[in-house]
């Protein structure tokens, strides 16, 4: 292939290895794609005025202020409590029952297995967001309104269809071996689903946890909807009132969106391929 | 069931017993997904046949459908959500798309260094949420935030409203949309390029194929199958956009309802009540949502048949 290559290119294979107008699209996207997040972060360490005479250049003298006034001000650590707690208990939940439903529905082949899969799987398609008006009404039958738990079972209902997907599938592509030696050892079949499947999902687990992670930390409806109360509401519920609060104190403002952007970003950082991998599992058929 | 193992143990054998066993491990996630999802998204359409709430709802047809169509104020509002709804949408398919599948043909060119460095990067926004992005940009585009800084720099043209006009206030919001999205698409074009077969992509060049032709004769159609899940998940998540509204233009759709989406219109109607009354009709709110219901029905199932097909 080289040899072709050079002979069709005119030019050496050398240079046309080093692919030099691919890299100056991508340094190009590179440098749109981090420079807001840039103007985000750095405004946070400026001081009030010094926002509009320097707004794009390093902080000339860095103060974390802001970060302070944000902390000291109002329930900051309250919000960010509560915004964990949702992840948290949604995900486990999630993940706890869609392992289940997947371990089962993985067995259940027969027609009302399938049927039962393909109606969990047509929710992946559809928005939760056009339930809104029956699950309102719903959490006030229940008396949820401004309470974490409506939160915590919308995100479940939300990601279920996604995680039964693919543990239905993950758990299907299993060797049976593993389980027929147990089942031989006389394991009960719930026996099987935590000592040998368990361990054996945990990609797929990952996979789940990560896909429905940032939707549920970043989610705005939900809260906007069923939260009022002070004590109960997200993070993100919590910048929704930055346009009337501090509306003149822009560096706490970018302060206070650097921090609820900085979980999610550190964290997909730390581990982006897994990230990479989850966030686009939907799109690669199983 | 192979008798060997049936002597052995004398309880059904295998793992194989049927539904009525392995139901007790789906029920769980079952309730949760009718009672939170499937029930409250299928009883809306019902709802959009009444009016009032709990306890003083009347039947009252298709009158909310008649409404939202034909009445002067709110058909107004919705053909403008609507039609806004497709620009917003023809900017992500268009740009956003099409930007993510060229990203991606760069960054699987097997002897390019730093692809792994350029995918994370362009994956970042897609973290953030879109209220702080929206929050961001909002603040970003304001004149008085870089307004003198550019001036000073001989770029006053780019000191603009760009927020407050109606000429350009959706359009920005959609540019803005797709920076922070086009890591999505450029992401599930890496995972399908990279599962064409090698053996191809070399008989192709072998025979003398330059990119150009390998790209369009061969990558493109294999690649099908993801266009029709990126294109379904991009009508999906327009159709019921929200958050970037709220974020950078409040929920009116402002300015005079020039960036008003059908996500918008649905909370203004359904859930908040209209500016300045405040009192949400549920009946409209749940015509609204059978609406896109109808509409993602329309445009998701063709798009199914058409790239899912043979596999």
């Amino acid at each position: 292939m080289s040899v072709k290559q050079k002979e069709r290119k005119g030019r050496s294979l050398k240079i046309y290895n080093m692919h030099i107008p691919s890299h100056i699209l991508m340094v190009l996207w590179v440098l749109v794609a981090v420079f807001p997040v840039y103007l985000l972060i750095i405004n946070s360490f400026k001081g009030r005025m010094a926002i509009y005479s320097n707004p794009f250049g390093l902080p000339t003298e860095w103060t974390a202020q802001n970060y302070l006034n944000v902390i000291q001000g109002g329930n900051f650590f309250q919000y960010f409590l509560n915004s964990i707690i949702v992840v948290v208990v949604s995900l486990f939940m999630i993940l706890l029952l869609g392992s289940l439903a997947g371990y089962g529905l993985a067995h259940w082949r027969g027609k009302i297995g399938r049927g039962v899969y393909f109606f969990f799987v047509m929710g992946m398609m559809l928005p939760i967001k056009i339930a809104t008006i029956r699950l309102l009404e719903l959490m006030k039958i229940f008396d949820l309104f401004n309470s974490l738990w409506s939160l915590f079972f919308v995100y479940i209902a939300m990601g279920l269809p996604i995680a039964v997907f693919i543990l239905t599938e993950f758990v299907h592509g299993l060797p049976k071996d593993l389980y027929e030696a147990a089942y031989i050892d006389g394991a009960h079949r719930s026996k099987i689903y935590y000592s040998v499947v368990l361990p054996l999902i945990k990609p797929a687990l990952a996979t789940v946890g990560i896909y429905n992670l940032v939707p549920i930390w970043n989610d705005l409806w939900f809260p906007l909807i069923f939260i009022t109360q002070e004590d109960k509401k997200t993070v993100l519920l919590a910048v929704t009132r930055l346009q009337g609060q501090y509306a003149t104190d822009w560096p706490r403002v970018f302060a206070l969106l650097t921090l609820s952007a900085l979980p999610v970003i550190l964290l997909y950082l730390s581990m982006s391929k897994q990230f990479i991998a989850g966030l686009t599992a939907g799109a690669v058929k199983g | 069931m192979q008798p060997t193992l049936s002597k052995s143990h004398p309880r059904r054998s295998r793992l194989e017993p049927g539904g009525g066993y392995w139901i007790w491990y789906v029920l769980p996630a079952l309730i949760m997904y009718c009672l939170f999802m499937a029930y409250p998204m299928l009883d809306s359409v019902r709802l959009s046949l009444y009016e009032g709430t709990t306890g003083a709802r009347n039947f009252v047809g298709l009158a909310n459908y008649v409404r939202l169509f034909t009445d002067p104020e709110v058909s107004a509002r919705f053909w403008g959500a609507f039609f806004n709804t497709w620009v917003f949408f023809a900017y992500h398919m268009l740009l956003q798309n099409v930007l993510g599948m060229l990203f991606a043909v760069v960054l699987t060119n097997r002897t390019m260094r730093g692809r792994r460095f350029y995918q994370t990067i362009i994956f970042i926004p897609c973290t953030i949420a879109v209220m702080v992005t929206g929050y961001l940009f909002k603040l970003v585009l304001n004149p008085q935030f870089a307004g003198p800084t550019l001036r000073s720099m001989g770029l006053g043209a780019l000191v603009k409203p760009w927020l407050g006009d109606e000429k350009t206030a959706l359009h920005v919001i959609s540019l803005v949309s797709v920076w922070q999205w086009v890591g999505i698409p450029t992401m599930m074009f890496v995972a399908g390029l990279q599962n064409i077969s090698e053996d191809l992509l070399e008989a192709a060049d072998i025979a003398g194929a330059n990119s150009w032709q390998t790209f369009w004769y061969i990558k493109f159609p294999l690649l099908l199958p993801v266009i029709g899940m990126i294109a379904i998940l991009t009508f999906v998540s327009n159709f019921n956009a929200f958050d970037i509204v709220y974020a950078m233009a409040t929920p009116d759709g402002a300015p005079n309802y020039s960036t008003d989406l059908i996500g918008s219109l649905f909370y203004r109607y359904g859930v908040a009540g209209k500016h300045p009354i405040g009192i949400p009709e549920p009946g409209v709110g749940a015509a609204i949502s059978t609406a896109i219901f109808a509409m993602l029905l329309v445009g998701v199932i063709p798009t199914l048949r058409a790239t899912q097909g043979k596999e």
